[in-house]
């Protein structure tokens, strides 16, 4: 049992925290509870602490909006908690999306879809910088946050809080190409919200720590890891994982049976002796 | 023969000109999207909303004015319900808006989308000078103006005597009925839509536009002399006079010259 409980800690937590908020903010528009409410693009804590999609923000700023104080505030909180835990710490812990593309993974493991799928993988996990940069050339053109009207991450939030309509059609979408088409497709290849936390995160002191004297060289943590291109350092180095690409999901932590993987508060002097 | 390798700055450039490229075919896709998507100008908003221009760029999709609405009057527009994705609207004709004292939907909205200064007069909040559209009527199928009495739209409507009103007029059909017609009042009409949602006919023969949708316009160049304040406007008025080659001669000796100097200009 506890061992079950060591393997899957951060999961559990994982889930508890993105189920519990799809319930706290359905709660606000079904039953009227006033702990969380609005939806991942802007929302109230409790009424009085405002939180809102600073990524949302800059393509409204793009488009030409005059910006309320109440959203500057509000992308202020949101940016600077991200700055903290893990700007992609969003991705693993809060977007519903992440529920659907982990259990798209999850089938590709047990089906084993990535052994089939010889090819390598055709698209670049740059992609999403340049659908970012592109999201905000077009808000700026077309005058309305571009991103926002086909977002399926919204559609997904707001459809389980006010109504789901077709809404379920860019889920199955992107759980199908998930499964099927790319490995990690969305979340790591095309999310420009998830580009735009990378950024952030880049900074953030929350880090994944790797300690090359415990490790066995199992590779566990790259099976499970949405980004593996940050775990470059396992087996050879004892290094942070830097990239702000890393969700902090920590289920490399969980699977790692030689502790040789755990979080750390990010140690700046250390980096800058390793010439980061 | 064997082709030379491709450097590496002749590598990046095309592969950031391949970049480029996507960018640009996705972005026109992308765009010709969003084009189709925001383009529905029968939408109607929550009261105190910014002109649909600006409300499109300023609204967040938050959908706080969806739940502090006790009337579950608002909704946010789903994908399939043909209205700009996450946008809050309401359909009267399902439930109207019933124009709350306190407007509870406006202050809370975090982006200006919802703009409570429009709705303030003295520092207080007055829903009836909201505007979210106006009231038409279809004549042809208002039972009213057939000659059968009905004041549904009237009687529902929360400015009463206000922005609907009834006209009485003869009835030449019988000789000794009145028809009872609505009329409504577009400085007065907050375009709640109570009235479509009362009328009794089958598809409502009053219904909420948007208010620039549902008015004409009949320009500046006409004035109403009988209105004082219309009439205003002419005060630093000054008439514009051309002149042309034509017009340099007086009309009769024009007309005098004979038609070899018409023809000539």
């Amino acid at each position: 049992m506890s061992k079950l409980w060591n393997n899957y800690r951060y999961l559990i937590l994982r889930r508890f925290t993105q189920i519990g908020l799809l319930v706290l903010f359905f709660g606000a528009n079904a039953w009227g509870w006033k702990i969380l409410t609005g939806n991942l693009s802007s929302s109230e804590i409790l009424g009085v602490i405002p939180m809102s999609d600073p990524y949302a923000v800059l393509q409204m700023v793009a488009a030409g909006a005059v910006v309320a104080t109440d959203l500057l505030i509000g992308v202020a909180v949101v940016t600077l908690f991200y700055f903290i835990v893990g700007g992609r710490a969003f991705c693993s812990w809060v977007c519903p999306i992440n529920l659907v593309t982990d259990s798209a993974n999850y089938l590709r493991r047990v089906f084993d879809i990535d052994r089939a799928q010889k090819t390598k993988q055709p698209i670049t996990r740059n992609m999403r910088y340049w659908i970012l940069g592109l999201s905000l050339l077009v808000s700026a053109f077309m005058g309305i946050a571009a991103f926002e009207f086909v977002s399926p991450i919204s559609m997904m939030h707001r459809g389980i809080v006010f109504g789901m309509g077709f809404g379920w059609a860019a889920i199955a979408l992107i759980f199908l190409f998930d499964l099927f088409v790319l490995k990690n497709g969305w979340c790591g290849h095309v999310c420009p919200l998830g580009g735009f936390y990378s950024l952030l995160g880049k900074f953030s002191f929350i880090r994944v720590h790797h300690l090359e004297e415990n490790c066995t060289l199992c590779m566990k943590c790259k099976v499970v890891c949405p980004e593996k291109q940050v775990l470059h350092m396992i087996g050879k180095e004892s290094l942070p994982v830097l990239s702000g690409e890393c969700t902090n999901c920590a289920r490399c932590i969980e699977v790692c049976d030689d502790d040789a993987l755990r979080f750390s508060i990010r140690d700046f002097i250390q980096n800058k002796k390793m010439g980061e | 023969m064997k082709k030379e390798a491709l450097s590496d700055r002749r590598k990046f450039i095309l592969n950031m000109a391949r970049g480029v490229g996507y960018a640009a075919i996705g972005g026109f896709l992308w765009s010709a999207y969003l084009d189709d998507a925001k383009a529905s100008p029968l939408i109607l908003r929550p009261p105190a909303a910014i002109p649909e221009d600006d409300f499109l760029k300023t609204c967040i999709k938050c959908g706080l004015c969806v739940e502090a609405c006790p009337f579950d009057t608002l909704m946010l527009a789903k994908p399939g319900d043909h209205r700009p994705i996450g946008t809050p609207f309401f359909t009267p004709r399902e439930t109207p808006c019933y124009m709350c004292e306190d407007i509870p939907c406006v202050p809370v909205c975090p982006s200006g989308a919802l703009d409570e200064s429009s709705v303030t007069v003295n520092g207080h909040l007055d829903i009836n000078t909201a505007d979210m559209g106006l009231a038409v009527i279809d004549e042809n199928s208002c039972i009213a103006f057939w000659g059968i009495q009905c004041d549904a739209c009237y009687r529902a409507c929360p400015i009463l005597g206000q922005a609907i009103t009834v006209e009485y007029s003869k009835n030449e059909r019988t000789g000794k009925h009145a028809f009872l017609k609505p009329v409504v009042h577009a400085d007065a009409c907050t375009g709640c839509g109570m009235c479509e949602h009362a009328c009794v006919t089958e598809k409502p023969a009053i219904f909420i536009l948007p208010r620039e949708v549902a008015m004409g316009k009949a320009g500046s160049h006409y004035i109403k002399g009988w209105d004082k304040k219309d009439e205003a406007r002419l005060k630093n008025a000054h008439a514009i006079h051309t002149t042309t080659n034509v017009s340099k001669k007086k009309a009769v000796d024009k007309l005098n010259s004979g038609l070899e100097g018409l023809l000539d200009e």
